[in-house]
């Protein structure tokens, strides 16, 4: 038996088909993971993503700490509730995990992911040596996420004037506290929404608001094609750490400046880009009938061979895609091998659908 | 639970079969596998005229999750297949009994015999 969020039975009684991921008992889906998704895109669905891991950092030198510890630069973090992604290397310039950090009143809230919380804590706690700072796993919070273009204004109605007020004011990006609550206004599907973290004795009742006010269950089964289409790396899947975030499509989120900044894994980051970089990620679509998985090979002519690292069927386009790591000098073209048959796929920017919208 | 038609027979792989009127067989893929599946996608069936064993691989069901090989129940040749899965492959999660995937002309009359009735099928599903 796995570890189980506190919506365990209550994600039971709503029909949810349970799969193992990273050693939690989540739904998979509640009947229709296509429909899910749908709704997700054409209005908003809630889902219980409890089993990520929740760290606060205090001390003195939480600031310093962090901006030794990520990739990024938690000193862009300027206005309170702010938030950043980041990933965190090891001292190869492999990727440990991605991760959201958010500036608060004690210190910083860092959200990492589930199936690599006993890593993820070793190294945070291996890192913080010398450093005064004190790491709290918040394992008493439980986390949902509501996401939809109907998102914010549906979960308005269904929580206290304050919440409501402070849902109202959040930018995007921007997580902030209300009582014992800690609201988000940050995701993983491509739409706008929330991520609530609430203490885990009031977690049933607030998911049974939603779902009783018409919000959707959403199991991860939607939340994978959801963030797929978004162009949004799973760990695990399309990132680990045997790359780097430079080829991982994340180079964007690694911040050089200031040069004396030594964060882990920079002096590794620094030789890849002068050895140059060999393999990119990058986005393909497959114009025919069929669907592209995670391991399929794919060749690009003249100039050599990759890997799908996600793939899936994208309901919103009606057709498949993934993410693939592929030589760096990949063009538009390259061909998927799916059960001994070459396919051609067009290889394009890793976002798909944004806001409901195709991007492809 | 799954629905599973008294009048139909069964493969362990979780094909149904149905001997129609004409002595040709319709064959298409149980609720149990359809539920087992989730939402299918995509399907890739045999091509009409060739002749498979029982037991061969005759088409692949993608679905969001995975893809899975689907089996002739019986030898025969495939004498028709479904084209309309093609625009409709989700027909087969709402009806998987009345979305066949290809009909065959049986190689040998009593291979329908073999397959599992719906109480077999049953016991086997469930284990």
């Amino acid at each position: 038996m796995g570890q189980r969020t506190p919506l365990y039975d209550l994600h039971l009684a709503l029909g949810a088909k349970m799969v193992d991921f990273g050693g939690w008992d989540m739904p998979l889906h509640y009947g229709s993971q296509v429909e899910e998704h749908h709704e997700v895109r054409r209005d908003c669905g809630v889902f219980d993503v409890s089993h990520m891991t929740v760290v606060d950092i205090h001390g003195d030198q939480a600031k310093q700490y962090l901006q030794h510890l990520l990739a990024n630069d938690v000193e862009r973090l300027q206005e309170l509730g702010k938030a950043l992604y980041s990933s965190m290397l090891n001292t190869e310039g492999g990727v440990v995990d991605d991760l959201m950090v958010y500036l608060t009143d004690f210190g910083y809230r860092v959200v990492v992911n589930a199936a690599t919380r006993d890593k993820d804590l070793a190294w945070m706690n291996q890192q913080a040596e010398g450093f005064a700072v004190q790491l709290h796993e918040r394992s008493d919070l439980a986390m949902f996420a509501i996401q939809g273009p109907h998102a914010r204004e549906k979960t308005c109605e269904q929580v206290s004037q304050a919440c409501a007020a402070l849902i109202n004011q959040l930018l995007p990006f921007q997580g902030l506290p209300e009582g014992d609550w800690f609201i988000a206004r940050s995701g993983y599907t491509g739409e706008d929404g929330l991520e609530i973290m609430l203490p885990s004795d009031q977690a049933v009742a607030f998911f049974n608001d939603l779902v009783g006010a018409g919000i959707s269950p959403i199991g991860l089964g939607a939340r994978d094609t959801l963030r797929l289409e978004a162009g949004m790396n799973l760990y695990g899947q399309d990132m680990d750490e045997s790359v780097t975030p430079l080829a991982s499509n994340l180079a964007w989120s690694v911040a050089w400046e200031p040069a004396n900044r030594d964060f882990v894994g920079r002096k590794a980051l620094q030789q890849q880009l002068q050895r140059g970089i060999s393999t990119k990620l990058v986005g393909l679509v497959l114009e025919e009938r069929g669907v592209l998985r995670a391991h399929q090979v794919v060749r690009v002519d003249g100039v050599g061979e990759g890997e799908i690292t996600s793939g899936s069927f994208s309901p919103t386009l009606n057709k498949s895609i993934a993410l693939a790591r592929l030589p760096v000098a990949t063009c538009e073209r390259a061909e998927v091998e799916i059960r001994g048959k070459w396919y051609p796929v067009r290889v394009v920017k890793p976002a798909f659908v944004r806001h409901g919208k195709a991007l492809i | 639970m799954s629905n599973i038609p008294a009048d139909l027979r069964y493969a362990s792989s979780h094909e149904w079969a149905r001997l129609d009127a004409d002595g040709n067989v319709t064959v298409g893929i149980s609720d149990h596998a359809q539920e087992a599946l989730g939402d299918v996608v995509f399907i890739e069936l045999p091509e009409v005229g060739k002749t498979l064993a029982a037991g061969q691989e005759a088409g692949v069901v993608e679905s969001v999750k995975a893809a899975s090989d689907i089996y002739a129940p019986i030898g025969g040749e495939v004498i028709a297949v479904n084209d309309s899965l093609a625009d409709s492959p989700e027909n087969v999660n709402t009806d998987p009994y009345g979305s066949w995937f290809f009909k065959l002309k049986p190689s040998a009359a009593d291979e329908l015999d073999k397959l599992l009735d719906a109480d077999a099928y049953k016991a086997s599903a469930d284990a």
